[in-house]
């Protein structure tokens, strides 16, 4: 799935980053880096600091050693709302959808259109269903603007969730565990929506405790144990039977 | 007023295309269709609008007294007071929140706009202060609730008290009906009549209905608003400014009670410490029998007028028809067990 040697340079590398909350030692000097255009599965036990991880990408944490840097440069943030600006997307477990809103009113919710002048503008609602649509029609899901989230089935929530990430130039896009309550045909739905994602040049990490999820859409493997990542391999040259053996600890390290 | 209140309503519209795996093309088409008949069918307050109009047929019909302009004259003016107040409170509850303080707020702002102008300041001046004992209780009641995290219930529970209580202590728990050198103007202000013979408080209350309508639908602010209601967890992880805001909402309901504190004022030309005693429940009732959902996301500036205006119809025709008085409350609250009663239904519906 990956083509060789086109010369990818990471748009994400973390250095030996380490998090520690008191005396617990969350993430252990993780080095990885994320590559444009590349789905790279994120998997580990609970515990294994997969989410602290991702939290430290997301900008919820800020990493107690290590240093984080993006396009070549030092990336230090304070706030989720700046991982956003530097173009990270998070797509939460949960989705954070509202039920009583429309689906395009989900996707450009906190971002919304406006029309006339400053601060009196008005939100501008054909505009908003327009790009919604437009989105939709892009990752290829049956998703309309105008249904409410209440009435839609679980692979149309996670297209409205990973439309938002379509709204600015994201780069990277982190998925916690997108296929985790959803049916067998939605996970395939859902995967495919990686797949475009990923089309567009986007890194996507993806956390996820589906093995067979990340051996159908990622492109490589990091499996974390304990605090510590013990193996960062391509898919084609692992196994689920080796994955499973590093997440539980029966193999060392790959 | 009503196409922009409209979208705010809906629960989803129809029966169908509600199993996720049956949402074909051909449905979805269906759907559209009758979309727009089905949305007002299934819309809780259009069928109170129906309500409140066949009531006032059926009183037209069978009473001499209903129909006539005095007594349309009185019941608009009534319903004001719980309208305006609805209005703001209808902004709470779809935040997900409630707000008990605002009859004893309405009787705090009253009092001290009377105590402020009784001592001989112009009307300006009342106003003002008034106002900003309104936003000030407002912020109180916000700032506890959006950033210590206490339950509304709790703290507007305890404004309630403490509110009524500080107005008796304003006034020393007497009556104030002579309001200074601005007095006429006062009187004026709620009584009179400015435009086509409408009273006053009937402007005030579609002026501030249009607004709150405009700001729900139109506004950042009113859509942030309904997410918060749906779900606040996402409202904060999309970036939603999720604690100036609630701040604002409860801020915005104290002040529709101050606003129909000072106008109640004007019109009845004096003010107690028992005005606006028990209110909180019946703006409440005029809210929830407007389709507002108690479990937030849901409601609409239209329909707190509509279940203002249910309630003071069947209170007024209750005298009219000759019915003992001690029927109202059994009636005012068969009517908002039955106003619910029909979404309960359309739920159900749409779960099978």
């Amino acid at each position: 799935m990956l083509r060789e040697g086109e010369g990818r340079v990471p748009v994400l590398e973390l250095a030996n980053i380490s998090k520690h909350f008191g005396a617990i030692q969350a993430v252990n000097d993780v080095s990885l880096s994320l590559e444009a255009g590349e789905v790279v599965g994120l998997m580990g036990d609970n515990g294994a600091g997969k989410s602290t991880l991702v939290k430290m990408i997301a900008g919820n944490f800020r990493p107690s050693h290590g240093t984080m840097r993006m396009d070549g440069a030092d990336l230090v943030m304070h706030k989720p709302v700046e991982a956003r600006r530097h173009g990270i997307e998070i797509v939460h477990q949960d989705l954070a959808l509202c039920n009583n809103l429309t689906a395009a009113e989900n996707v450009f919710l906190g971002r919304e259109l406006r029309r006339g002048f400053g601060p009196f503008g008005i939100l501008d609602y054909p505009a908003m269903n327009r790009r919604a649509g437009q989105i939709f029609a892009e990752l290829k899901s049956e998703t309309r603007p105008r249904d409410l989230v209440r009435q839609m089935s679980g692979g149309q929530r996670q297209a409205v969730a990973i439309a938002r990430t379509r709204l600015t130039d994201a780069k990277i896009v982190l998925m916690d565990e997108p296929t985790a309550a959803i049916s067998v045909r939605q996970i395939a739905e859902v995967l495919n929506l990686i797949r475009r994602l990923r089309d567009h040049g986007i890194a996507v990490a993806l956390i996820s405790h589906r093995m067979p999820d990340v051996f159908d859409v990622a492109d490589r493997v990091i499996v974390m144990r304990r605090g510590r990542k013990v193996a960062d391999k391509r898919i084609a040259d692992s196994s689920p039977e080796e994955v499973t053996g590093l997440i539980t600890g029966a193999i060392e390290s790959a | 007023m009503t196409s922009a209140d409209m979208p705010n309503t809906d629960m989803p519209n129809t029966g169908e295309a509600k199993t996720p795996m049956a949402n074909t093309l051909d449905q979805s088409i269906a759907q559209k269709q009758h979309g727009r008949i089905a949305a007002l069918l299934g819309n809780q307050t259009f069928w109170v609008f129906i309500a409140v109009l066949l009531a006032c047929l059926f009183l037209s019909v069978s009473t001499d007294s209903f129909a006539t302009t005095k007594n349309l004259y009185n019941i608009t003016r009534n319903v004001t007071f719980v309208a305006i107040i609805a209005l703001g409170m209808t902004v709470v509850i779809i935040s997900g929140g409630i707000d008990l303080s605002v009859g004893s707020v309405l009787c705090l702002c009253s009092m001290v706009l009377a105590v402020t102008m009784h001592a001989g300041y112009s009307i300006e001046i009342g106003i003002a202060a008034a106002i900003g004992t309104a936003l000030l209780v407002g912020a109180f009641n916000g700032i506890l609730i959006a950033y210590l995290g206490f339950p509304p219930f709790v703290v507007t529970l305890g404004m309630l008290s403490v509110a009524r209580s500080l107005a008796m202590v304003a006034s020393n728990n007497t009556v104030v009906f002579e309001f200074g050198p601005d007095h006429d103007k006062l009187l004026a202000l709620g009584g009179g009549a400015w435009l086509f013979g409408i009273a006053n408080p009937v402007l005030y209350m579609l002026v501030l209905a249009i607004l709150t309508g405009f700001v729900l639908r139109w506004t950042r602010f009113g859509r942030h608003v309904f997410a918060i209601g749906g779900n606040e967890r996402a409202a904060t992880l999309t970036g939603v400014p999720v604690k100036p805001i609630k701040v604002a909402v409860y801020m915005i309901s104290a002040l529709s009670a101050g606003i129909a504190g000072i106008v109640q004022t004007g019109w009845l030309g004096a003010v107690t410490t028992n005005i606006g005693a028990g209110m909180e429940l019946q703006v409440i009732a005029a809210a929830v029998i407007g389709g507002a959902d108690l479990a937030g996301g849901v409601g609409t500036a239209l329909g707190a007028l509509v279940g203002a205006a249910l309630i003071e119809v069947i209170r007024n025709s209750l005298g009219l028809l000759g019915i003992n008085a001690f029927w109202q409350g059994a009636f005012i609250g068969g009517a908002i067990i039955l106003a619910v009663l029909f979404d309960r239904v359309r739920n159900f519906r749409q779960n099978d």
